[in-house]
């Protein structure tokens, strides 16, 4: 069994006046992937997304510390999406790594097959990535992810999570949050926005499936999502990180209020930021300051109908679902209860 | 080697024989027993290096096989009926990427309603997919055209679909004579991929293609399936040459040079034709007939060539493009659109409906005494199909369909006469 790296920054130099860690004062190797210069820029510069972008950005971290943990021998299978469309229409690429991408519902099998295709040549040293965005993970691409999950093929599937089809015109997604505004979810009638009660959490779904591994990141703490990707690379099997990533475009937000909103989102506790393996939850990552529901939604105009007077049930109902996310997966530690 | 084997199994063989490096397949809707016999030969060790990928969809199979192709793995899966409209979104991709997988097709009839029976329906309905589609006589010819189709597939570097009829030859025991590994592997060289996934040589495969370059791209497949027709062929004669067979090709003749009246049509039917054309040949009537091995690409010049003496054709298939007629008799009246030919087209064994030597002697009948319609229904029991549209007049809530026609026709209809 192989040491794995821990997933927790122990040390966190927080820079004054922001809510950014540091790398300046860490010890070299604990430093981001980014930070360094022999980082491998699988996706490259020029490439074709908006300001702000929350998966751009990810995807560039996660795929570059996958790299780095492999050795730089890495493979990508890519879903139809906003990361596809914005990376590679043709002859220009971003991706400096192999990357394929086939369809939109069929990224993890099309990776499970170049995991095949791997073994079977005896090339165990290079590793399979199969992303996509939530649409093309939690909706159109299920059956296949689960398929995938439940042979335990040697794949890392990464879903950005942007909560709605962004490459389309901002349609609803099995991950649109309650009362999100989308296309098709139209801020109209007594309940605006999108539906209560629906959706589902594909990270529980796959630690369901029994996998070695999963975890849930967010673009406001990319430490802590490069450990992830690390730890992930360094275990064989099926595996699968979600990644949160805000899309000023569909939320209706400041392109530089990308990573204050993420972080919001976890620090309210909508997007708890967990840790799974076979069949278990087995770490949380704490809230450090807490903030509000309202905090978070108000800087998005996806959710601008939730303020209005008649809909203050919805705002309640979204603060009770965060209340809820903190009780379950206990995202408060009992000293910061004490203060 | 002499075997006495089921069509399925036999394909199984021939399969393994290819070396196929990763085979990916979903067990029903509905499957043959193909990919059962590979899954044993693959856990037992006898097929190796070799990965099984059990899927859970069609749709993830022929997906895995995209990526398992792309990577550089010689890939292979078999589908039928409805699981080959569930992958449907990927036998177009797999195409448009080039990529060289081939495809059994046990043939099957597609629902509603739900029938597990023969037809084409399946096939036809990929048919403008970019596949190569090699239509097969018998289990003989289905094992030894798969040798062919991984070799036809690879050099084009396009997927290749063998189609053979459902039951009537995947469920068929019958003398097959298997290959030895040594003369495969003198035919069949290794895979050696036109572009693959490697970190040695990064590149970017299935991006987006705008306006300024699509039409440049599809007319490129078009292209080589052109070629292959020259190919197909070469590879049918190198395969005779090593193996003492005569498999695949293009189109085979039974004795239609210089025929009036010429048969025309694909898969293991020309097995029954064959008994009634004699015996018709024998009684003096001038009727030959051809099959088409390769139906896409379409063998339009040799077509044109092997019906030059015929005056009227009566083209012979197991599908319907609904709304329009027969599939493979309007490919055919373009192919021959400048002879002086009169096409019939036959419509039949559709859901698996028997095609018996005696309904057959009475269509052909007709057929040289210029009594067939433009469209003709196969053994079709019109009075019923009449009945069924009296209710549907007399009633608007008249019910399904299936059920009113089967009431008239089945078990329902035959306790009533007792």
């Amino acid at each position: 069994m192989p040491q794995l790296p821990e997933t927790k920054q122990k040390v966190k130099f927080y820079q004054t006046g922001t809510f950014t860690v540091g790398n300046r004062l860490l010890e070299s190797d604990h430093r981001t992937v980014q930070a360094t210069i022999d980082r491998s820029n699988s996706l490259d510069s020029g490439h074709r997304a908006c300001q702000g972008c929350g998966e751009a950005l990810g995807a560039r971290f996660a795929i570059d510390a996958a790299m780095r943990a492999s050795n730089n021998q890495l493979i990508a299978a890519n879903a139809t999406g906003c990361l596809e469309v914005f990376t590679t229409p043709y002859p220009e690429t971003a991706w400096s790594i192999p990357w394929i991408h086939s369809l939109f519902g069929n990224a993890a099998a099309v990776a499970s097959g170049i995991a095949a295709a791997l073994k079977v040549k005896g090339r165990h040293e290079v590793r399979v990535i199969a992303q996509g965005g939530d649409g093309g993970t939690t909706d159109i691409g299920f059956g296949c992810l689960s398929g995938t999950f439940d042979r335990n093929d040697d794949v890392l599937y990464i879903c950005y999570n942007n909560q709605a089809y962004m490459n389309t015109g901002v349609q609803r997604s099995s991950a649109t949050p309650a009362a999100a505004r989308t296309a098709t979810t139209q801020p109209v009638g007594d309940e605006p926005g999108n539906a209560f009660n629906t959706g589902k959490s594909v990270p529980l779904v796959a630690i369901a499936h029994q996998i070695p591994y999963v975890a849930t990141a967010s673009v406001h703490d990319l430490h802590d999502l490069e450990l992830k990707v690390t730890k992930a690379m360094q275990i064989r099997g099926a595996r699968y990180i979600e990644i949160f990533v805000p899309c000023p475009l569909g939320w209706g937000s400041l392109p530089g209020d990308t990573i204050k909103i993420a972080r919001y989102a976890v620090e309210c506790g909508m997007y708890p930021l967990l840790e799974g393996s076979h069949g278990e939850i087995t770490a949380v990552t704490k809230i450090r300051r807490r903030v509000t529901v309202s905090d978070y939604l108000k800087l998005q105009r996806r959710f601008a109908h939730v303020f209005r007077p008649e809909n203050a049930h919805q705002l309640a109902q979204l603060q009770a679902i965060a209340d809820r996310n903190i009780k379950r997966f206990d995202l408060i530690s009992r000293e910061d209860d004490e203060k | 080697m002499l075997k006495q084997i089921e069509g399925s199994q036999a394909v199984a063989e021939a399969v393994a024989l290819s070396r196929p490096e990763v085979i990916s397949a979903y067990p029903i809707t509905p499957q043959t027993h193909i990919v059962e016999d590979l899954g044993a030969m693959v856990k037992s060790g006898e097929l190796t290096p070799c990965e099984f990928l059990l899927v859970e969809s069609e749709f993830g199979a022929l997906s895995a096989c995209i990526g398992s192709s792309a990577a550089g793995a010689r890939s292979y899966t078999a589908t039928s009926s409805q699981g080959m409209l569930f992958m449907m979104e990927a036998v177009y991709n797999a195409s448009g990427m080039g990529l060289p997988i081939v495809m059994t097709v046990g043939n099957r009839a597609i629902g509603a309603p739900i029938n597990i029976w023969n037809d084409w329906s399946d096939s036809m309905s990929a048919r403008d997919a970019g596949w190569i589609q090699l239509f097969v006589e018998t289990n003989q010819e289905a094992v030894d055209v798969h040798i062919q189709a991984f070799k036809l597939a690879e050099e084009l570097s396009m997927p290749v679909m063998v189609c053979m009829d459902g039951f009537i030859l995947t469920h068929c025991y019958s003398q097959v004579d298997i290959p030895s590994q040594t003369q495969v592997d003198q035919f069949l060289p290794p895979f050696q991929p036109r572009q693959v996934l490697d970190p040695a040589a990064p590149l970017s495969m299935g991006a987006m293609v705008g306006p300024e370059a699509f039409t440049e791209v599809r007319y490129l497949a078009h292209h080589k399936q052109r070629e292959a027709l020259k190919l197909i062929t070469e590879q049918a004669a190198e395969f005779k040459q090593l193996f003492g067979r005569d498999s695949g090709g293009l189109l085979k003749e039974y004795d239609c040079g210089g025929k009036e009246t010429v048969v025309v049509t694909m898969g293991s039917v020309i097995g029954t034709m064959k008994d009634v054309l004699t015996e018709m040949r024998a009684e003096g009537h001038s009727i030959g007939a051809l099959t088409v091995r390769s139906f896409r690409p379409f063998p339009i010049e040799a077509l044109q060539e092997a019906l030059q003496d015929a005056k009227r054709v009566i083209v012979f298939e197991k599908s319907l493009a609904v709304g329009m007629g027969g599939i493979l008799a309007n490919d055919l009246r373009m192919a021959t659109r400048n002879m002086d030919l009169a096409v019939h087209s036959v419509i039949g064994g559709l859901g698996g409906r028997p095609i018996t030597r005696s309904n057959l002697r009475r269509m052909f009948e007709k057929g040289l005494n210029d009594q067939l319609n433009r469209i003709h229904f196969h053994d079709m029991r019109m009075d019923v199909v009449n009945r069924e549209l009296e209710r549907e007049k007399a009633q608007r809530r008249s019910g399904s369909a299936a059920e009113n026609i089967l009431s008239d026709v089945g078990v329902v209809a035959a306790a009533k006469t007792i």
